[in-house]
């Protein structure tokens, strides 16, 4: 007990030296220059509970799991109701007690397992509920597609599920270089804007409509990612990751700065909409064109277009989604996930490596410039701030929830991770910090990612037993 | 000529902030072989905790003057030192037998989230701080008015850049602790085997990383004045490209290929044009690692299987 306590009290004046400054002293923009507005007591507390929950952790390992869990539990549900001096204090407090409860909730189960025996649950691969995960697929996928007719369907519900599927089918497409061949592109933020630009700039300048420019558009990308990855690919995992990074940037800076080409920061406006075979979805259609609702017959309405982008990126996210499932299976697939598990084997095996590399990264960058292509067209307007690294942080962090496992893991993580701070409006600033403690935590937990639990796309069928 | 020997004055400066932050860099990536994303915002944090303590200082009435720089200094290193640590305990230690990729993907999450929680805590906007120290020699003047400067914060900058360096070459080459890294470099089991306390020579490292990023964050906060929650992600890069460039692994190629960077950085704006500079570095980094991905002084690194 007296160690356990040690520890805690550790943990905790560690957290207090950490918090002091940054979180105790804030500096604020004064008359004459910067002042600090103390929050002392805030981090003193802050510290006090960290004891608290430390305590508490060790002693969930030494087995009072199913005591502690739901007094943790109670006590971050009355700190998220009771008033506190400050909002920093409130987040410690129903965080620590939500983070406690888990653990004990978690090592009081996984404890319980072992007493009967069973197997580690966390070693069942998702093979055994592959079945399952298909017929939810499909209903999801029924879902989908009616979801436009159905009540849910206000303005606001269908500009989040177009967000939704614009990263599904972003993650989709960095799922195959960063899950299936395990090269990490922390540049794919720059095809996606690559892809856009393409839009833009070809309407603008070639008056080019958006279902030429959206091939085009992943060509660009394509090829870029091809001429890119040429000399890069050569390189060592982390390198390489570091490389793209510094692409992404590059591409960033390049629009920012190229003012007579892009407009600099402030962007392109008037990008046009799309069309349907030459109906315009506009109150007014532009000459030479008949507007949708004028053929169909039906009075205008703007939901109709929102409808139609709907359709659109629903089709463009399938599209890539069949695509990367469709592939996995090919020889090509095959070598991707051979490659990712040992380089040098694949190489001896005869693996041309750059061959399939280029493959995986270039297929990554095409989807990026087609979701690209069509971000432009649905906003109408971007500008370099659209394409940070924050981006490809939200992206990496949905292909790592979601895991190579199974399609639907994506889908469920970018709907966790864009849907999420959409419902929570007032958290949306702590969204950024949320996504790197998760991407930390869910390192430490499962360095593999989340739902990486692999089936392997060939398996020896063993022969049922003969008496 | 002299328009150069400003710009080289300048960039030398620059360069040897680079420097610093590398050294964290290609020592951490020696030990252990990852690369530490987050280093950029443990620098970022020794320029914060710079300009906070200063700013308490300076109501407490007792800014300017060495004995206040220095306690700055000291406060900053402290606590960025224990930045250092922490990020290594809580977030890569856990991963020492991971596979590759994971201590990076690790390491760009402890990357956001430091980001983010100086964000939310210290404002999203730009701090400004009163210069604490002014003033400066000239070199040379010309008839049209073109002065060559050298300020006293340079020469600090410089010193205090070679004094750490020496220091730290000296604490890997000659003292015990730096004999239990390198032992930890070549072969970590074995090192464990003959009593060298593995985990504590990378905390160790990772300290000495951030203890030399917060003297380049305090640096950079006396010589801009300026601070905000996203300076470190583009000095990281830099720093990295330092030590690739270098030779990851290898201290005086983090040195060099520092000085380098910033050379290379302020003739680019001086030359060129400024918009381009940042281009021009990470032009740089992808050629460097086309061309010859073991950096000036690196090893070529040999997989074993």
């Amino acid at each position: 007990m007296r160690t356990r306590f040690k520890d805690a009290f550790l943990t905790a004046f560690i957290a207090f030296m950490l918090a002091l400054p940054l979180a105790g002293a804030r500096t604020i923009d004064g008359i004459n220059g910067l002042t600090v507005e103390w929050h002392v007591w805030d981090v003193g507390a802050a510290a006090l509970l960290i004891f608290l929950g430390r305590l508490l952790l060790d002693m969930i390992e030494d087995g009072f799991g199913a005591f502690i869990a739901p007094l943790a539990f109670v006590f971050g549900g009355i700190a998220a109701w009771l008033p506190m001096p400050s909002q920093f204090l409130k987040t410690v407090a129903i965080l620590g007690g939500f983070v406690v409860a888990a653990k004990g909730v978690f090592t009081f189960f996984s404890h319980l397992r072992l007493r009967r025996g069973t197997e580690d649950s966390r070693r069942i691969t998702i093979g055994r509920y592959s079945k399952n995960l298909n017929l939810l697929s499909f209903a999801l996928l029924f879902f989908m597609l009616i979801l436009p007719f159905t009540p849910l369907a206000t303005r606001y519900a269908m500009d989040v599920a177009i967000m939704v599927l614009t990263y599904i089918m972003l993650a989709w497409g960095l799922n195959i270089t960063v899950g299936f061949a395990g090269l990490l592109d922390l540049g794919y933020v720059g095809f996606y804007a690559l892809g856009a630009y393409s839009d833009a700039l070809l309407a603008q300048h070639a008056g080019i409509g958006f279902w030429t420019a959206l091939p085009v558009a992943g060509l660009i990308a394509a090829g870029t990612g091809f001429l890119l990855g040429f000399p890069v690919l050569r390189l060592r995992g982390d390198y390489f990751a570091i490389v793209t990074l510094g692409f992404g940037e590059i591409v960033r800076l390049v629009l920012t700065n190229w003012t007579n080409l892009t407009n600099g920061p402030n962007g392109i406006s008037g990008i046009p909409r799309p069309t349907l075979f030459g109906l315009d979805f506009a109150r007014d259609a532009a000459e030479g064109h008949r507007a949708f609702n004028d053929y169909v017959g039906l009075p205008f309405d703007p939901m109709q277009r929102v409808i139609f982008f709907y359709y659109i990126i629903l089709a463009l996210a399938l599209l890539v989604g069949f695509l990367s499932a469709r592939l996995r299976r090919l020889p090509l697939g095959r070598a991707w996930e051979a490659f990712r598990e040992d380089e040098i084997a694949c190489a001896a095996l005869g693996v041309d490596r750059t061959r399939i590399k280029l493959a995986a990264y270039s297929l990554g960058a095409m989807a990026a410039g087609l979701a690209g292509a069509f971000f432009a067209a649905r906003q109408g307007f971007i500008s370099p701030e659209s394409f940070t690294f924050t981006e490809t942080a939200t992206i990496l962090a949905i292909v790592i929830l979601g895991g190579v496992g199974h399609p639907l893991g994506i889908v469920l993580a970018a709907l966790f991770i864009i849907g999420m701070p959409e419902l929570f409006r007032g958290l949306e600033q702590y969204r950024m910090l949320a996504f790197g403690a998760g991407m930390v935590l869910i390192m430490i937990w499962r360095p593999g990612g989340l739902m990486a639990v692999r089936e392997p796309t060939v398996k020896l069928q063993s022969a049922p037993a003969k008496i | 000529m002299d328009y150069f020997l400003q710009q080289f004055i300048n960039g030398l400066t620059l360069g040897a902030v680079y420097g610093l932050i590398a050294i964290g860099y290609t020592m951490v990536y020696g030990i252990i072989g990852m690369i530490n994303f987050a280093h950029g915002e443990i620098y970022m944090i020794g320029a914060f905790v710079t300009v906070i303590s200063f700013t308490v200082l300076g109501l407490a009435g007792a800014g300017g003057g060495a004995l206040a720089l220095m306690i700055v200094l000291i406060v900053s290193i402290a606590v960025t030192s224990l930045y250092g640590w922490t990020v290594e305990r809580v977030a890569y230690r856990p991963l020492r037998q991971a596979p590759r990729l994971a201590p990076l993907i690790s390491a760009i999450g402890m990357s956001v989230l430091l980001q983010n929680y100086v964000m939310l805590l210290q404002g999203a906007r730009v701090k400004t701080m009163a210069p604490v120290l002014q003033g400066g020699f000239t070199l040379t003047q010309r008839a049209d008015g073109f002065v060559v400067s050298i300020s006293y914060l340079q020469i600090i900058i410089i010193a205090l850049t070679v004094f750490l360096m020496t220091t730290v070459t000296f604490i890997i080459h000659r003292t015990p602790l730096g004999r239990a890294q390198r032992a930890c470099e070549q072969d970590k089991i074995m090192a464990a085997l003959v009593g060298v306390h593995v985990d504590r020579t990378i905390s160790t490292t990772f300290v000495i990383g951030a203890a030399l990023a917060a003297v380049a964050g305090f640096m950079v906060t006396l010589y801009y004045g300026v601070v905000d929650f996203f300076m470190g992600f583009l000095a990281g890069m830099k720093a990295f490209t330092a030590a690739v460039l270098g030779g990851i692994g290898s201290l005086p190629g983090a040195m060099l290929g520092g000085l380098l960077i910033g050379l290379i950085e302020s003739f680019w704006a001086g030359y060129v044009n400024a918009q381009y500079k940042d281009v021009a570095v990470f032009g740089i980094l992808m050629l460097v690692l086309m061309i010859r991905p073991n950096g000036l002084f690196g090893r070529p690194e040999i997989e074993k299987v």
